[in-house]
C-alpha cells in the first residue's frame, strides 16, 4: 500500500562461496517490508542496498520460470511467489534448496535433476519420424485422454519437490518426484509410444519403487501437480507390464490434414457440453 | 525390470503374510476355544495339540509358505533401507548377495525343521 509504514524483517540468509568458504554460514540483513513484497523483492533489496555480493537465481519473478526455488522458513518455496508477511513476521531464514550442491550462496546446482529427467526420455517417442519432423496433421486426443496426463504438464521444473523428497535426502541417486512425474506425464500420453523406452531406467533399483509415498513432493509444489500420484500410477503401470496384464495401446493415429479428419472410431467421443 | 520384479513379489509376500499371519492368530488365540486345529480340547500350544498340527500337511506346507514369504518380504525391506544411504554399486550388490545367503539358508533351516516335525510328529512324536 502506497504510504504505508515499511514493517523491519531480519533475513537471516545462507551464505556459501565454495572459491573461499569452508562451509556455509548465516548473515542476517534487515529489511523494511512493506504490505505486498515478495522474498525476491527483499533479496533485491539487500543486493542493492546492503551486499552486493549476494548471489541468487531467477528470471521471470511470476512463477512460471521455476528458477528462484529456495527454503523459506524451513519450506522449499519460490521466492518471487512468497510474499514475505504471508510466512514471516520478524524473522525469516532464506537457504538454498536442500538435497542439491550449492554453487554459491542460494543457487542450487540443478544439473542431477535433469540428468535424471533426461535419462527418462521425457518427450513423445513415436516411429513415425517423418511426421514428427514435418507435421501433416493433427493427433486426436479425446478430453478424457488429455485429462490424463494434463496436471503434470504443469510441471515447471522448479525442484521444489525434489528438496522436499525424503527419500532423496538420504538416496542421491533416487531419480526423484520431478523426472518420474515426467515419464509418468508421458506414459500416460496417447501420442506417445515409449513406455517401454523407460520402463528399464524407471523400474531401476533407485527408481519408482523407493518412493515411500510421504507426499510432501505434492504439498510443496508451486503449480499444484501431484507427483506422488503420478509415481503410484507409475509403479502400478510397471507392475502390470511386469505381469503382462496392461492394456495393450497403440500410439494414436492421425487424423489428416488439419480440420479434414473425422474423430476415429475407436476414440471414446468427449462428453457432451453442459454450457 | 529386475527391480519391478522383485518389488512384485514382495506386494504379493505381504498379502500371503497377511492372510497366513492372520491364520495363525486365529487358531493361536481362539483355538482353545473353538477347537479348530485343537482337537484335544485346551490350549492350543499344549504339547498334544502342537503335535495333531504337527501331523497335518497342511500345517507343514503353511509353515514352509510363510517362513519363505516372510524371509523375501522382511529382507528385501531391509535390502531397500540399506540401499537409501547411497552405497557404492559394488556394497549394493555384495549386500544382495549376502541377504540371498541368510535368506536361503535361514529358509533351508526352517524347512528342514519343519518336514522334520512333520516326520516325528508321523512317527509318534516322542520327546
Amino acid at each position: 500500500m502506497p504510504g504505508e509504514a515499511a514493517r523491519e524483517v531480519r533475513f537471516h540468509v545462507t551464505r556459501y562461496n565454495p572459491e573461499r568458504d569452508a562451509a556455509p554460514y548465516v548473515q542476517t540483513f534487515t529489511v523494511p517490508v512493506r504490505e505486498g513484497m515478495t522474498v525476491l523483492d527483499g533479496l533485491h533489496y539487500i543486493k542493492e542496498n546492503l551486499d552486493a555480493s549476494l548471489v541468487w537465481r531467477y528470471s521471470c519473478r511470476m512463477g512460471v520460470c521455476g528458477s528462484c526455488g529456495m527454503l523459506l522458513n524451513g519450506r522449499p518455496m519460490l521466492a518471487c511467489n512468497t510474499q514475505i508477511l504471508h510466512i514471516a513476521g520478524t524473522d525469516l531464514t532464506v537457504g538454498p534448496l536442500p538435497n542439491f550442491d550449492i554453487i554459491r550462496d542460494l543457487v542450487p546446482d540443478l544439473v542431477p535433476m535433469f540428468q535424471k529427467h533426461l535419462s527418462l526420455n521425457p518427450f513423445i517417442v513415436r516411429e513415425d519420424d517423418e511426421e514428427l519432423n514435418d507435421p501433416a496433421g493433427e493427433f486426436y486426443q479425446s478430453p478424457q485422454q488429455l485429462e490424463e496426463y494434463l496436471q503434470f504438464t504443469y510441471c515447471i521444473k522448479c525442484g521444489l519437490c525434489m528438496a522436499g523428497c525424503p527419500t532423496l535426502a538420504t538416496d542421491a541417486r533416487f531419480l526423484g518426484p520431478m523426472p518420474l512425474t515426467s515419464a509418468q506425464r508421458y506414459n500416460s500420453d496417447t501420442r506417445d509410444g515409449g513406455r517401454g523406452l523407460r520402463r528399464e531406467q524407471a523400474g531401476s533399483p533407485h527408481g519408482a519403487f523407493r518412493c515411500h509415498y510421504a507426499g510432501e513432493c505434492s504439498h510443496v509444489c508451486p503449480k499444484g501437480v501431484d507427483p506422488a500420484k503420478a509415481i503410484q500410477h507409475l509403479k502400478r503401470s510397471l507392475v502390470l507390464d511386469y505381469l503382462h496384464l496392461a492394456r495393450k495401446r497403440q500410439p494414436c493415429e492421425k487424423m489428416h490434414g488439419p480440420g479434414q479428419g473425422q474423430p476415429l472410431a475407436n476414440i471414446a467421443a468427449p462428453p457432451a457440453r453442459t454450457v | 525390470m529386475r527391480e519391478t520384479r522383485y518389488w512384485t513379489w514382495h506386494m504379493a509376500a505381504g498379502v500371503v503374510i497377511f492372510f497366513l499371519l492372520g491364520l495363525h492368530m486365529l487358531i493361536m488365540h481362539t483355538g482353545g476355544i473353538t477347537g479348530w486345529f485343537s482337537p484335544n480340547g485346551g490350549s492350543a500350544v499344549s504339547k498334544a495339540n502342537s503335535l495333531a498340527r504337527d501331523r497335518m500337511l497342511f500345517f507343514t506346507v503353511t509353515y514352509i509358505l510363510l517362513l519363505g514369504t516372510a524371509l523375501y518380504h522382511g529382507l528385501y525391506g531391509l535390502r531397500t533401507i540399506l540401499f537409501e544411504l547411497t552405497l557404492k554399486p559394488a556394497v549394493e550388490k555384495a549386500i544382495s548377495l549376502i541377504l540371498l545367503i541368510v535368506g536361503l539358508g535361514l529358509f533351508g533351516l526352517g524347512t528342514w525343521a519343519a518336514v522334520g516335525t512333520h516326520a516325528l510328529a508321523l512317527a509318534g512324536g516322542r520327546g
